[in-house]
């Protein structure tokens, strides 16, 4: 494909559907992904919104569903939309902390036509894993683990890694073979929200990153296929950006709990955009005609260096989201490239890899929000 | 089942337990479901993947094959397919 401004790309399907149910969730992790301002977004999608989000997505091509949030299982209407997504042929998953998965519910979620369940941990040790979620929640864990395993759902295993829980790769490898996961999702954290407040506390050694991996290659080798591990090496530290969510609008559909769509969950933050919402907007008009989801289709908008690279059709210029995070300009290069004129800043995140932070971790919690929201209010006029 | 029995040593293959086989319109092919991800097929391997369900042997898949597509000399590709499809996990054996 040429860079000729615009030339018309041709719009693909949403496969995927990401249904972030609520923001609300007993858990405070300090890497969580919704946005700093949860708080403010109170006003959730009934029922009969979202089954009406699900059969028009579905009529568009989408197959895969995850629920998602915050913690799903805190909306009590969770088994009637995977009734609906079941019957329209969704392949569906619930991203879980396992928070509120009990006998009953599980059972009714099964007869429902669940098709999968992601568990995740915050760590191998009871003392990080709940540390860093602010509760109890390690042994209910394993309990809802056995539990999805008794109801014969396949499991994902999912623990964010970085520089806490990083030297751990071995331990948290050997949790998800006892608990009988068919896959563990190793997700290195991605710095948007709350990961990006918290960079210098999570951000690992270079050191640490190479340890784990050795690791990971010798564990995959030797558990043939029992149990299939991704971990996918931090862009920060690839010197190449990813291909964000398989390109902007390309294939992924996020509807925020609020209603409003968004091509990944992290863009909600970025600047006039007005992202539409699926409360004045048919899912059609939002994927094939939105302004927003147009945006950053194609190459057309692409600045140097990626205008003229020869890898632009890999990366597509990688993530508008950390564009606009770490140099302010959602239209820029992401800046994890090292052929970014502004890579130094990714750089200088990195070294502090193996530094003592200066501020206090933040966790995610509904009054520290309020404080975010407080602080950033001025800028925002 | 009233065929004759297949070899004893050749099995039958089944989509596995963790995927799920279907048609889906919008992308004009059978895909496999499976936690978080999709793989989309290509016309032959569908239809090869369509046939395993438990109780043919991989000869009965490729005469089914060549009778629907009136055709011969399946065989190979099929075994091949199928060799890449237990090899990924798409497939397993059922062994009676």
């Amino acid at each position: 494909m040429s860079a000729v401004p615009g030339e018309l790309t041709p719009i693909t399907p949403p496969l995927w559907l990401v249904a972030e149910l609520t923001y609300t969730c007993p858990l405070h992790c300090p890497f969580c992904s919704n946005p700093l301002d949860f708080a403010a977004q109170t006003n959730e999608l009934s029922t009969a919104d979202w089954i009406r989000v699900l059969r028009e997505a579905r009529a568009l091509g989408a197959v895969q569903l995850g629920f998602s949030g915050g913690e799903p299982l805190t909306r009590k209407d969770l088994e009637e939309l995977v009734t609906e997504a079941h019957a329209l042929g969704y392949y569906t998953n619930l991203i879980t902390s396992g928070a509120g998965l009990n006998e009953v519910r599980i059972r009714r979620l099964k007869e429902a036509g669940l098709d999968h369940i992601q568990l995740s941990f915050q760590d191998s040790t009871r003392e990080v894993n709940d540390f860093l979620s602010s509760t109890r929640t390690f042994d209910l864990k394993r309990r809802v683990a056995a539990l999805i395993k008794d109801h014969g759902f396949p499991m994902v295993m999912n623990c964010v890694i970085h520089r806490l829980n990083i030297d751990h790769v071995d331990r948290i490898i050997d949790l998800a073979v006892e608990i009988g996961a068919e896959y563990l999702e190793l997700a290195n954290t991605q710095y948007y929200g709350w990961a990006l407040l918290n960079r210098d506390h999570l951000i690992p050694s270079r050191a640490q990153l190479e340890r784990a991996e050795a690791v990971v290659a010798a564990r995959r080798a030797d558990l043939d296929n029992r149990l299939r591990i991704l971990f996918v090496v931090p862009d920060y530290f690839e010197g190449r950006p990813k291909r964000c969510m398989n390109g902007w609008g390309t294939t992924i559909l996020c509807v925020s709990p609020d209603g409003t769509a968004l091509p990944c969950q992290a863009a909600r933050m970025l600047p006039n955009l007005e992202f539409p919402s699926v409360r004045t907007s048919s899912v059609r008009d939002i994927w094939y005609e939105s302004r927003a989801f147009n945006r950053f289709r194609g190459e057309a908008w692409m600045p140097e260096p990626c205008r003229s690279c020869p890898e632009r059709t890999k990366d597509l210029g990688g993530c508008r989201c950390q564009a606009y995070l770490l140099t302010g300009d959602m239209g820029a290069t992401d800046p994890v490239c090292d052929k970014s004129p502004q890579h130094g800043i990714v750089l200088a995140a990195i070294a502090k890899g193996d530094k003592v932070p200066e501020r206090a971790l933040l966790f995610r919690s509904p009054e520290n929000s309020r404080v975010t929201i407080e602080a950033t209010r001025p800028r925002q006029s | 089942m009233t065929e004759s029995a297949p070899p004893a040593d050749s099995g039958r293959p089944r989509v596995a337990r963790l995927f799920r086989l279907q048609w889906e319109e919008a992308q004009q092919a059978h895909v496999l479901l499976f936690p978080e991800g999709m793989v989309k097929l290509n016309a032959s391997a569908g239809q090869i993947l369509l046939r395993c369900d438990g109780m043919k042997s991989t000869a009965q898949i490729v005469t089914d094959l060549e009778s629907a597509f009136a055709t011969s000399g399946l065989a190979a590709d099929v075994e091949a397919f199928l060799k890449l499809a237990t090899d990924k996990g798409w497939v397993e054996w059922v062994v009676r």
